[in-house]
């Protein structure tokens, strides 16, 4: 499993990668988890529905992501009032 | 009495001033060199075409990766993302027009959507009824790091567009929560949404007919090939 982050003049990062079956990887990925969230990130997992659909699920918890997730993206969270457009 | 007093106070404080002239003269570079370090730190990264050019390259291979291959066109064509609105309930027939509030209209599960979102990047989302092109609303949010690692809250235009389509795609209600809702037109241009509506109608035909002219061609063949033989 990959934690990525989006980045303004970047694109994502790597945050932290390991294998989730694995206590000690597994730990590190928590605490990548925890980290962010306390920053204020969202977090989401993409995932194909069954017919093949593309869809993504937002997670508050390590704990909600799917065990066999390969990623999770983490990005600012939204908020309100974009700025003025120029038309 | 009181003229020699005022006399040596005077010369006790020009004595003081110049005792600690030195003092003064650190404290004052002292400032200086914190300022000059406080400005340095405050200095966003100079603006860098090639490491934006990047970081939006970066951007686009991770939405190519996460939604489904006729989306991915769709933004590389167009420059916008539609998605099919999945809201049920109070909100969404209060947001959705008389016509596409009746039973039976179509859903998420139905061939068509009662409404949609355009996605733009770094523009508000825009709701409208494919079936008439109407305009409902516009959704004014924005997805702000405000570390701003380069100095810019901003994420690439593709990062944008991807953090609103997870976000409204894992919880519609959520994001349609936080966003501010404007009538249509507030920031984006109805004009330039209803081109963008018919642009998008011609991409879906063209999609259509690239996907059902290989097997008409395949059945052209066919049928020239019976011919010949009968």
């Amino acid at each position: 499993m990959k934690l990525l982050r989006m980045k303004p003049g970047h694109g994502e990062i790597v945050l932290a990668e390991g294998d989730v079956e694995v206590p000690e990887q597994e730990r590190q990925l928590i605490e990548a988890f925890r980290r962010q969230l306390d920053a204020g990130m969202w977090a989401a997992v993409p995932t194909q529905a069954p017919g093949g659909r593309r869809e993504a699920e937002l997670v508050k918890s390590f704990s909600e992501v799917p065990r066999d997730a390969e990623r999770v993206i983490f990005f600012p969270r939204a908020a309100g009032g974009a700025p003025a457009a120029k038309r | 009495m009181a003229l020699s007093l005022g006399t040596a106070a005077l010369v006790l404080v020009a004595l003081l001033w110049e005792l600690s002239r030195p003092t003064r003269q650190l404290a004052r570079t002292r400032l200086r060199e914190l300022w000059r370090l406080r400005s340095s730190a405050e200095q966003p990264a100079a603006y860098d075409p090639g490491r934006e050019r990047r970081a939006e390259q970066r951007a686009r291979e991770l939405l190519r990766s996460c939604v489904s291959e006729h989306d991915w066109a769709m933004y590389r064509d167009l420059g916008f993302l539609c998605v099919a609105g999945a809201l049920r309930g109070e909100r969404a027939r209060a947001h959705a027009p008389a016509h596409a509030r009746e039973p039976g209209a179509a859903g998420a599960d139905g061939e068509e959507p009662a409404y949609a979102y355009l996605i733009y990047p770094h523009k508000p989302i825009v709701a409208y009824v494919p079936a008439t092109g109407e305009l409902l609303n516009e959704y004014c949010v924005a997805f702000p790091d405000h570390t701003r690692p380069y100095g810019s809250a901003r994420l690439p235009d593709s990062d944008d567009v991807l953090a609103k389509w997870m976000a409204l795609s894992a919880d519609e209600r959520r994001l349609v929560g936080e966003a501010n809702m404007h009538l249509p037109g507030r920031q984006v241009d109805p004009d330039r949404v209803r081109r963008d509506l018919a642009r998008l109608a011609r991409w879906e035909r063209e999609q259509r007919e690239r996907r059902v002219r290989p097997a008409r061609d395949l059945l052209d063949a066919h049928d020239s090939t019976s011919v010949r033989a009968a």
